[in-house]
């Protein structure tokens, strides 16, 4: 299978950048489209050029480092799919690609289709956690968790971090993300305590990195590799509006 | 060399007690003033990072992921053991200890493995304090499921995503610890070599891969927690970015490799699909629990496996293992899928794969049953081979996975370097020849939380730890040598693609150092790699400069480590003359074609110690000494 | 009150502005839709309701300001909050199209500048009665005023298809309020974007019934 790929290439993140398109012979359909693209760089090296970068790790869907924009969407057409575990049967013989990195003003470039997202790391440790200092935990099963009530927690830290709702977000926001890391510790018994302070506090962090506001486009839900609901959003929501407008002050005990 | 493991005396199950009782501890003023190095930010790493910030120590944890929550500890599926018990089916730390050490072949030391047993109670709790969303039971309790090479059910998951979820109770950890200004995180920072001065490890060299800038950090320990090195195969299902380097320039700086052979090639990967495979994917063990393994009595049988009558399949684990059947640890797995595809019994295109069947499983247990289980393995299945594993059965074959081998370490987790410490995968010491599943993330959590805050002290307490002077003659030469290394590779300009030499090298290991070795095999590739070690030197083509992000640069400088590494390996397989766990020597096993140890002359770890460059390495030994086991014939029938 | 002003300062804080602004603006478009259904009654019912309306001017303009405050908060947040995205993403994609986006919310930004135009015209039209829209505008005459106003076909078009711009806006803004405003629930949480439909298909079949009933001859001018 032949395939053109037009790919965005940028030196670093002073540079202008441009487009590069490149013709590829020999596709086969059981690659994934990572490792077309290893044979595009393989090729490249040979005659001299600038290999693309990308960032890739694990390739099996699992940690989150790899992602770009394949015809404008997020991780390519494949739902429920990351870009490492995209599949080139599923693309047609002459088919023309355009790969652009995800485009945010919070998530700025690297090279070419690598993006930097230390906004997420940013977020996360302003309160993404619950402070359970080693040593101290009681025995696990002392804290009984219904069934449905784990489950949803997991459905919700499943999130990789790879970044895609917001790169797929009209308004560039990262809300299915935090919403994510909300709901899951929000779900939990163990995350109570911490609840107003984490929301308060990462809600806080995402408006310092400029990313966009939700208008429920739900983009991000359709194209996240965990297929993580907008639900988390609406506990984000929840949470900051609690921690803001109701909590602190005295709870009634002695000034 | 002096190799003193400084296990405690006394009686195996109050080892541990005892220690944390008599060690000795650094005030909680004076923590502050000790700057901690740690390299990888996974389950060791990251739990190490978070715990001795906790305590107050200055940490400073690297990693070359964009995040440290992306480091590969994230994609273990299946689950982590504990010997809680939960099920009232006879587990006990003994127990759990014991079929440790069993399913290593006993090359593991007693009083780790001992102490690693101990502490998988204390793991399960803290991760559930951190939040990781363990499966439960309808009533609220945790569940649990069965895994290979045990009897009991002690296996605490999180769907088939159970690394994740750690990993990120670890990294929120982490992150409560960044916050708090107890430890700062250096991502994409890949270490270059090992400082040390007078003997003693004191500081590593770090290359940041966007800018290409190399610097040094100084600190009174380094911890490496680098993983293993199973893409010394090339394929294999170690993420990408998975390396040895750190190892072995700590290992060509005095650090002692143990064992380097000992690997695990886990028996169910999806099988190869074709010459550009960049990666093999696993798919838990868990699935062993309910899927069952066949091949075609017949060989050469190729109708659909729907097609072949119950009477033509040979459900051969079933058959040779009847008390373990598809439960029978890792190595005798794949040992057994290798047989039967080396007899032409395999399937698929390639026939080297083998069928793991859910059918019986559907039928007893309903599609339902099956889909919270295994759900999202199943997804992947499909999404990978473009099958319905609910309707066709499975294609799995083995694929290197896990490397029991590593640096050399004490009871305290130091290697024989001082001030040099080594964490979860890559050190040697608790697996012996083969690791049991679900025991890896243990291992990880418990080095990094549990047993390292209590050993560091010890080794910060007793010593001086003057500070290093930046721009003394040791630390310049290091820095040195780190940037020739990295312009020599940019020098070469040769014809040939890094991936060219790694692919070539990693055919030649899976064949010859994989799940059967021979002498001659061996020597084979010893020839063979150290020509292809030439070659590369002198062809291999690596675009662009140091001076900025260059992935090319960074897998030349892993794969030229490999080499030496993979020498190193089957140098190590061909002078272990048995066959234990995962290494399986073809001279020797027993008329049915198991393993067969020798206690009386292999019962040590093989220790190796860099003696230069073009020189062969000098091999030590460190007897193990079994107290409270009796050396058995593994037997899982 | 500290609080609540970093609260509004978020994204989020402004959402729920919205949220709220929209909730009472949508609150008085059911009274407002009620009133004029009255139209349908006898024409001196509508022009009684009129003159009830207007008995108390400090109770009329609390209300008026109340709803123009709404109004104007609601616009004001809906500009920053789309200033803010429009910022989030200084270099475009060449090629963007994500799956499965809400059709409505991509009509948020234009139709919202629309129906403020709209509203205004409204206003000029049948509540001023500016000469120039409105010839035969007499104060209070509800009933012939909504009537001669709607006999102008090119008129009763604009209204409707203005109305009809208000229920997708009513839509994906009823919708959205209940993710904004965090209400949901494994149960119910499916049933928002129905209700939303629902409540929006009242809604715009009840204004627009005014001046399809005025084209249509149902409703006739009456001698006064």
């Amino acid at each position: 299978m032949k395939l053109t790929l037009e790919i965005w290439r940028q030196k670093d993140a002073n540079d202008k950048g441009h487009f590069e398109t490149y013709e590829l012979d020999n596709v086969r359909s059981h690659m994934s489209f990572l490792e077309m693209l290893d044979v595009l760089n393989q090729e490249l090296i040979e005659k001299g050029e600038e290999p693309v970068a990308f960032d890739h790790d694990c390739r099996e869907a699992i940690c989150g480092t790899c992602g770009f924009v394949i015809n404008g969407v997020a991780h390519g057409h494949m739902k429920r799919n990351t870009v490492c575990q995209l599949h080139m049967r599923t693309f047609n013989d002459g088919d023309h690609l355009v790969l652009e990195p995800w485009r945010a003003k919070a998530f700025p470039l690297v090279r070419d289709l690598i993006v930097d997202r230390s906004a997420f790391e940013r977020i996360q440790r302003a309160g993404g956690y619950i402070s359970a200092r080693t040593g101290s935990a009681p025995d696990a099963n002392s804290i009984l968790i219904p069934k449905e009530q784990a489950e949803a927690a997991l459905d919700f830290a499943e999130c990789i971090g790879c970044g895609a709702c917001v790169a797929s977000c009209p308004n560039g926001a990262a809300m299915l993300f935090v919403g994510a890391r909300i709901a899951h510790l929000g779900f939990l018994p163990q995350g109570q305590p911490e609840r107003v302070e984490r929301a308060k506090a990462m809600v806080a962090a995402m408006e310092q990195e400029g990313f966009g506001a939700c208008t429920n486009y739900t983009s991000c839900e359709a194209t996240c590799p965990k297929g993580v609901s907008i639900v988390g959003i609406a506990k984000m929501n929840k949470d900051y509006f609690n921690a803001k407008l109701f909590s602190g002050g005295n709870l009634g005990g002695k000034e | 060399m002096k190799l003193e493991a400084k296990i405690p005396s006394g009686p195996l199950a109050d080892k541990w007690t005892d220690y944390k009782a008599h060690t000795a501890l650094v005030s909680p003023a004076n923590k502050r003033k000790h700057t901690i190095l740690i390299v990888g930010t996974g389950l060791a790493g990251g739990g190490a990072a978070a715990a001795l910030g906790e305590l107050g120590y200055k940490v400073k944890a690297f990693c070359y992921q964009d995040s440290a929550r992306r480091a590969h500890s994230i994609a273990a599926q299946g689950g982590i053991n504990a010997a809680k018990n939960y099920q009232n089916d006879g587990d006990t730390v003994f127990r759990l200890f014991y079929d440790t050490i069993k399913g290593g072949d006993f090359r593991a030391r007693e009083a780790n493995t001992y102490r690693l047993a101990e502490i998988s109670n204390e793991i399960i709790d803290q991760c559930v304090a951190q939040g990781v969303p363990f499966g439960r039971e309808y009533s609220g309790y945790l569940a649990n499921r069965t895994f290979g090479g045990a009897q009991v059910s002690r296996t605490f998951y999180a769907r088939g995503e159970t690394g994740q979820q750690l990993l990120l109770g670890a990294y929120n950890s982490l992150n409560a610890q960044v916050n708090a200004g107890n430890v700062d995180v250096f991502e994409r920072t890949e270490m270059l070599d090992l400082i040390v001065i007078d003997g003693v490890a004191r500081g590593i060299v770090v290359r940041d891969m966007v800018s290409g800038e190399v610097s040094s950090h100084f600190g009174d320990a380094v911890l490496l927690c680098t993983g293993g090195y199973s893409n010394v195969f090339f394929l294999s299902t170690s993420a990408k970015g998975c390396n040895g380097s750190a190892l072995w320039r700590a290992y060509k700086r005095g650090a002692a490799f143990a064992n380097p052979s000992f690997t695990q090639i886990h028996p169910t990967a999806i099988p190869q699909s074709g010459d550009f495979q960049s990666k093999l994917t696993l798919m838990s063990e868990s699935l062993r629990n309910d899927g069952r393994v066949w091949v075609p009595k017949k060989a050469g049988d190729d109708r659909p496996p729907n097609d072949i009558p119950e009477d033509e399949r040979d459900y051969y684990l079933e058959r040779i293992y009847p008390s373990f059947g598809n439960m029978v640890p890792r190595d005798v797995a794949s040992r057994n899928a290798k047989n039967v595809c080396d007899e032409g019994r395999g399937i698929g295109p390639t026939k080297r794969g083998v069928y793991l069947d859910f059918a019986v499983a559907i039928e007893r247990l309903g599609v339902d049953v099956i889909k919270d289980r295994y759900g999202n393995l199943f997804e992947m299945y499909e999404m990978i081979n473009d099958e319905d594993p609910y309707e066709t059965p499975m294609m799995i074959y083995p694929a290197p996975h896990y490397t029991m081998g590593g640096l050399w370490v004490d009871y305290d987790l130091m290697s024989n370097m001082p001030g040099l410490f080594v964490l979860g995968e890559a050190n040697f010491s608790d697996h012996g020849a083969n690791r049991l599943g679900a025991s890896a993330l243990m291992q990880g959590l418990a080095d990094g939380f549990f047993v390292i805050p209590n050993t560091l002290g010890q080794y910060i307490a007793k010593g001086k730890h003057p500070d290093v002077d930046p721009n003394c003659d040791e630390v310049r030469k290091v820095e040195q040598d780190a940037k020739d290394f990295n312009q020599k590779l940019l020098d070469i300009k040769g014809s040939k693609t890094v991936d060219y030499f790694h692919r070539a090298m990693g055919m030649i290991m899976l064949d010859k150092c994989g799940m059967a070795r021979s002498k001659e095999g061996l020597n084979e590739a010893i020839e063979k790699i150290g020509k292809l070690k030439e070659e590369f030197w002198a062809d291999v083509k690596v675009p662009g400069t140091g001076e900025s992000l260059n992935q090319e640069l960074e897998k030349a400088g892993r794969v030229a480590d490999y080499f030496d590494l993979a020498i190193l390996m089957c140098l190590d397989a061909r002078e272990r003359e048995e066959s234990c766990g995962g290494h399986f020597r073809e001279e020797h096993k027993t008329e049915e074609g198991e393993a067969r140890r020798d206690d009386e002359n292999f019962c040590h770890v093989a220790v190796w110690e860099w003696m230069g460059e073009d020189q062969a390495p000098q091999a030590h030994k460190e007897e193990l000494e079994f107290e409270y086991v009796e050396l058995t014939q593994r037997s899982y029938k | 009150m500290d609080k609540a002003v970093g609260f509004y300062e978020s994204t989020l804080g402004k959402k729920v502005v919205m949220a709220v602004t929209g909730i009472i603006l949508f609150l008085y478009l059911v009274g407002h839709m009620l009133g004029n259904l009255q139209i349908f009654l006898d024409p001196a019912q509508i022009d009684k309701y009129a003159h009830m309306l207007h008995a108390s001017a400090a109770f009329l303009w609390s209300v008026r300001l109340v709803l123009l405050f709404c109004l104007g908060v609601h616009i004001l947040a809906a500009f920053q909050v789309w200033w803010r995205s429009r910022t989030a993403r200084p270099v475009k994609y060449k090629v963007f199209n994500p799956p499965d986006v809400d059709y409505a919310a991509k009509t948020m930004v234009w139709s919202g500048p629309i129906i403020a135009a709209f509203i205004t015209y409204h206003l000029l039209h049948l509540t001023v009665g500016m000469d120039s829209l409105h010839p035969d505008y007499v104060h209070l005459g509800a009933y012939n005023n909504v009537v001669a106003g709607f006999q102008q076909t090119p008129v009763a078009i604009a209204y409707i298809v203005a109305l009809l711009l208000l229920a997708f806006h009513l839509y994906h803004g009823l919708w959205s309020l209940f993710q904004t405003m965090g209400w949901d629930h494994p149960k119910f949480g499916p049933w928002r974007r129905p209700l939303a439909v629902l409540l929006t298909a009242v809604i715009a079949a009840g204004f627009i019934s005014v001046p399809v009933a005025v084209m249509t001859g149902v409703l006739q001018l009456v001698g006064g």
